[in-house]
């Protein structure tokens, strides 16, 4: 038994994952390493006991397998103090609005299951009466947009589950953090035309995450830069907007 | 396709540039075209890490694998940077024993380039605390290469600009040191004679370096500050100093492309002069420094390579051995000084054997300077190439971006056997860069 605090990261092979794991490590948590793939997680794993000298394990965890959360959640060693909920799916725009599979996993994989194991820890927490749960969201969430809606409300349900608890855990002790990322330089993005001003590396977010929970934010926009454009993005009305090719 | 250059931002090169997130995908991205090669954190100069049709970027492999501090022996993936390495083991008591004067390069393009340090003249290059290297060929294996196993293969690769292959992992051997703290000495030297004098001298010296004022001419010409230095003991520091100094992120950046005109012979001309009186002020006695001032004074200010505009710079590294090294270097400082558009500091420093086939250390006085792409500039550096060549030098590929294939056949006469060992490894010439198609491959 150790007297560190632990995070656990699901979407631990996600570039955001990765980094976001190595800032809590640095600054002395054990880490959960979960994703689908285990062995793809055992690289990173070593790298953090070796870089920081803490204690991590790796699990198994499908966020489309939502039949299998309550296992998952009742399988891990110690209830952590930090849970950061990485996972997601851009997808296809165009495919999603033919292909109802391809729709169904993008909503599913941004907005039922990561809402669904958050929810799980944060009942755990509540029973503790302590822990900080992080959602990973996205500023698509701010407003549909016609390139990218099925993301964009998918992550938009997200947002707004969390906003609503962190309302109600608040009140137990337990605190949520919606985080916003922006453009961010991942695997995700790659071949995507990204605004030079407006984009981060994963290091960036990872940093901002552990910021975020030590200092006990609310909703974190990673780049400050976004939370000016999407307040104008916003409240610009509807008939203006829709004529935008944005 | 995506526009890529190299440190000094010339040449820029139009790349297909992939960021693969698995060795099967590094293998991938090198099978399906022809003419690919490995780039690191994009700290060479010149064309060598762009490849000839697709650059495969390695940074994101950072993980490190495993570290015993009984051996200091490190097995890591090629894309850690060395800063990486210093920040997390220094604290530990470790540091990479070859450093070059830029924390920011990855451990795969410290191998590829055979990086040499302010130690080279006594400890050798990067290559010689190289234990093994898990390399991907152009042909598609995966092999591990060392002294023992596949060595034409190691000797290849180190100082080979990627050439033999991929370099995906590496096991390096970390020096255990007390502190990261450097007892450094300064001597001023009015002249190139006293200057040489004075890095011969330093031979016993772990760390020996000489920044030349090559703006002076005539008496002066060659004076310069030489820096020795020791890693510190514990006992050596200061009540209540840290055993370990914080590395700061690079506080100052370069904003914008400066305009040409910023520098100029009258500009450069009073730095140097500034740049040199306070120098000799410190010389004489010893004192401790932090390792990051000591050994990466130019990292303090991120992207200076904007410093020389749009248009980038060159930079001109050559080495010349030990026997008539006199009279070519103050040739080549003459005519440099005369030009009076070089470098704001020359670098002058020993070296000892390289290890690798094609590495670019040998016995020998090393001298680096900085030129602006304007003008005529091209043609001056050729005639700079041909005092090397006379003399027996060579020039440093890593800094590359312009040298003929004469100098460069005439510097590196292990060619023959470098390309027969990469048919070897890669009997479809997969692997190629801008660099090895300018310089070497049959077009």
């Amino acid at each position: 038994m150790t007297s560190r605090k632990s995070v656990l990261v699901l979407g631990g092979s996600s570039d955001i994952g990765r980094a976001a794991a190595r800032a809590f490590a640095k600054a002395g948590y054990d880490v959960g390493l979960a994703g689908r793939d285990v062995a793809a997680l055992d690289p990173d794993a070593a790298d953090l006991r070796t870089r920081y000298s803490v204690e991590v394990g790796v699990y198994r965890f499908d966020v489309l397998d939502t039949a299998a959360f309550e296992g998952f959640v009742g399988s891990l060693p110690t209830l952590p103090d930090v849970v950061i909920s990485i996972v997601g799916l851009l997808g296809t725009q165009e495919s999603a609005q033919s292909d109802l599979a391809h729709a169904t996993t993008i909503m599913r994989s941004n907005y039922e299951g990561p809402s669904l194991i958050l929810g799980l820890f944060a009942e755990k927490f509540l029973g503790r009466g302590s822990g900080t749960l992080v959602g990973v969201s996205s500023v698509a969430g701010d407003r549909g947009r016609a390139s990218n809606y099925v993301y964009g409300s998918a992550k938009a349900g997200f947002s707004g589950f969390l906003s609503g608890l962190r309302a109600r855990a608040s009140r137990g002790g337990v605190h949520v953090v919606t985080v916003k990322p922006g453009f961010v330089r991942t695997k995700m993005t790659e071949g995507m035309k990204l605004i030079g001003p407006l984009t981060v590396e994963a290091p960036v977010v990872g940093d901002a995450i552990l910021r975020a929970v030590e200092n006990k934010t609310d909703v974190v926009y990673v780049s400050g830069k976004w939370r000016l454009v999407m307040l104008i993005i916003k409240t610009l009305p509807e008939a203006v907007f829709k004529k935008l090719k944005f | 396709m995506t526009l890529v250059s190299g440190w000094g931002r010339f040449p820029v090169v139009d790349t297909d540039l992939l960021r693969p997130r698995s060795f099967e995908a590094v293998g991938d991205a090198v099978a399906d075209v022809t003419g690919s090669v490995a780039r690191g954190n994009g700290r060479a100069y010149g064309d060598a890490a762009i490849g000839a049709a697709r650059t495969v970027g390695m940074t994101g492999f950072d993980r490190i694998r495993s570290f015993d501090p009984a051996t200091g022996r490190i097995r890591l993936e090629a894309g850690v940077l060395l800063a990486d390495l210093i920040d997390t083991f220094g604290p530990r008591g470790f540091l990479p024993f070859v450093v070059p004067g830029t924390r920011f390069v990855s451990v795969g393009g410290a191998i590829a380039s055979d990086v040499h340090g302010k130690n080279h003249h006594c400890e050798g290059g990067f290559g010689r605390y190289l234990d093994s290297i898990l390399l991907r060929t152009g042909e598609g294996e995966t092999i591990e290469v060392s002294r023992e196993q596949n060595s034409d293969a190691f000797f290849a690769t180190v100082g080979g600009m990627g050439l033999t292959g991929v370099i995906l992992e590496a096991t390096i051997r970390l020096r255990p040191v007390e502190t990261g703290w450097i007892r450094e000495r300064v001597i001023s030297a009015s002249d190139l004679d006293a200057a040489m004098r004075a890095l011969d001298a330093g031979d016993t010296a772990t760390y020996s370096v000489a920044w030349i004022d090559c703006a002076a001419r005539g008496r002066s010409l060659g004076r310069s500050l030489i820096y020795l230095g020791e890693h510190a003991n514990k006992d050596e520091l200061a009540d209540g100093a840290d055993a370990f100094p914080v590395g700061k992120d690079p506080g100052l950046s370069v904003p914008i492309d400066m305009p040409s005109m910023t520098l100029n012979r009258y500009s450069i001309r009073a730095f140097n002069e500034l740049y040199y009186r306070m120098g000799a002020r410190r010389a004489g006695g010893s004192h401790v420094v932090s390792l990051y001032p000591y050994f990466f004074p130019l990292d303090s200010l991120s992207d200076w390579n904007r410093i020389y505009g749009k248009r980038g710079f060159l930079q001109h590294q050559c080495v010349i051995p030990e026997a008539g090294a006199r009279a070519v270097l103050g040739d080549i400082l003459e005519r440099v000084a005369r030009r009076g558009d070089a470098s704001f500091l020359a670098v002058l420093k020993k070296l000892g054997q390289g290890d690798g086939l094609m590495s670019f250390p040998l016995p020998g006085y090393t001298l680096a300077l900085d030129f602006p792409v304007n003008g005529d500039i091209l043609d001056f550096l050729d005639e700079i190439d041909r005092l090397v060549v006379a003399a027996g030098g060579r020039l440093y590929l890593a800094k590359d971006a312009r040298q003929s294939r004469t100098t460069f056949e005439a510097g590196y006469p292990a060619l023959r056997r470098f390309n027969a060992i990469r048919k070897s490894l890669d009997p479809n010439g997969n692997i190629r860069s801008k660099l090895s198609q300018r310089l070497f491959d049959e077009v």
